[in-house]
């Protein structure tokens, strides 16, 4: 279980996907991967990248957090803020939708 | 020993600067599908002369330049005209930008397009719409597009849009007869749910430039809408994003046109021209390659006109010496060209130009002079296609 914090944004349990004209993909030329939106060409940063992979419309925001403490043995504290953090923001942007 | 690694370190540098830059990759490219249109704004972007139905890329040459475009790194593909709607294998073209990883932007007027066709569109996988509109009110729109009734349309093919789930921006060019409206155009944006807009200041060029005696602001209506889409910017964070082009004969530094020329975007011509700009083809003796003649990644990197003007050698001294220079790019080739006569001077829109003074005078005269009737776009002479 995750404890919600002041700070937490979006609801643990909430299931996020990337919005409609929201897509993330691999970028062969350039070795990267870019999020493309409407007029839009973005780099996330490595940490961004993991969590958008993640991003598939199925698991919650808690699955993607254990999912993520699975793959890179991080602490659960420090990951739930990013992710809470990094999401919310998309969410402000209108990038990404959260089901509740 | 000092003096051995300075010389040393000098002859590394003088080495790098010898050793061919990498192309850089483009991100996006514009395929203007068709010069038909409906409508006949008098600041449209095609060039005067426009390419006739007949001169057309068939399905299968786009279907290819697409997949070419994929391959060289585009990563977003623009489906505009004219009307793009106008060519019955939209659908088609979509399917497939989708299939080789691309992303669409359906750039249309809105007119002449049903429900149903939206629809195919959506079922197709458009990524994304952008539709003008030429005024906030039914009256300024017909007007200036030259259509009775293309505002109500308008309204409709928005609404369609955003039942159908797709994300929709406003596109509204600005001029005198409607720069008034921009608060105007903000509230409609926001009511037909789209979560972007582009206040996008009439550039002069084509169209615009012989219009421009009946488009140009004033100087005061210029900076007043700047401060209105700053204000509304800060007021509407979070629920719609305002993309602002802006008025450059009354500004101090020229626009990053493209953002450098063939450095990140290239354009198709309805005949497979391929150009580095929409307006390029106003500068003469470019010699622009086609697409029925060679790969895209070719003329990217090998045709005369996509490096006519590439990165900084070209600049004249103005430019080369100037700190700015990997910042503006030197402004814009087309309009040292519309107003210097050279397209390889400095952009006149930069106060380092020996011909800011003039510029800023041709756009006093022509916002004073109150020229009232457009010259609108049309073909040369009647065509059938429209």
């Amino acid at each position: 279980m995750t404890a919600e914090t002041a700070s937490t944004r979006l609801p643990a349990t909430g299931v996020p996907r990337l919005a409609r004209g929201v897509r993330l993909r691999h970028d062969e030329a350039r070795g990267q991967w870019v999020l493309l939106a409407p007029e839009r060409v973005l780099q996330p940063d490595p940490v961004a990248v993991e969590i958008l992979k993640r991003v598939d419309g199925a698991r919650s925001i808690d699955a993607i957090i254990d999912d993520l403490i699975a793959a890179f043995a991080v602490e659960r504290e420090r990951v739930a803020a990013d992710v809470d953090a990094f999401l919310a923001d998309l969410a402000e942007k209108g990038m990404v939708e959260v089901e509740p | 020993m000092n003096e051995v690694v300075n010389v040393l370190a000098r002859t590394v540098a003088e080495a790098a600067a010898l050793v061919p830059q990498p192309l850089p990759v483009p991100y996006g490219m514009l395929a203007e599908l068709t010069h038909r249109c409906p409508l006949m704004c008098p600041y449209c972007s095609n060039p005067v002369e426009l390419d006739r139905r007949n001169a057309e890329l068939d399905t299968e040459t786009w279907l290819r330049v697409f997949e070419e475009a994929a391959r060289l790194g585009v990563l977003q593909v623009h489906l505009s005209g004219g009307e793009p709607t106008a060519r019955r294998d939209l659908e088609q073209m979509i399917r497939h930008c989708v299939k080789v990883g691309l992303y669409t932007n359906l750039i249309t007027a809105g007119v002449g397009v049903t429900p149903e066709r939206l629809q195919a569109i959506s079922e197709a996988g458009i990524d994304h719409v952008q539709l003008s509109f030429q005024g906030a009110t039914a009256e300024v729109t017909d007007h200036v597009s030259n259509f009775r009734g293309a505002h109500e349309r308008k309204l409709a093919v928005a609404g369609e849009v955003r039942r159908l789930g797709i994300p929709l921006t406003i596109n509204s060019v600005v001029h005198r007869a409607n720069i008034h409206q921009i608060p105007d155009f903000i509230e409609l944006a926001l009511k037909l749910g789209a979560r972007r807009i582009e206040i996008a200041h009439a550039q002069y060029y084509g169209w615009a430039l012989r219009n421009r005696g009946a488009l140009m602001p004033t100087r005061e209506q210029v900076f007043h809408a700047l401060d209105v889409v700053e204000a509304a910017r800060e007021r509407l964070k979070g629920v719609l994003t305002i993309d602002a082009v802006v008025p450059d004969y009354y500004a101090k530094y020229p626009k990053p046109c493209m953002n450098g020329w063939g450095r990140q975007s290239l354009n198709v011509t309805p005949s497979g021209k391929v150009l580095p700009c929409h307006a390029a083809e106003t500068i003469p003796d470019l010699d622009f390659w086609n697409v029925r003649e060679h790969s895209l990644a070719e003329i990217w990197q090998a045709s005369p006109a996509f490096n006519a003007f590439r990165g900084t050698d070209w600049m004249p001294d103005l430019c080369r010496s100037c700190e700015r220079k990997e910042k503006d790019w030197g402004g814009c080739r087309c309009q040292a060209m519309a107003i210097a006569g050279d397209a390889a001077a400095t952009d006149p829109a930069c106060h380092k130009s020996p011909l800011h003074a003039h510029l800023l005078a041709l756009a006093e005269a022509d916002a004073a002079a109150g020229v009232v009737d457009y010259d609108y776009r049309r073909f040369s002479t009647p065509d059938r296609a429209q």
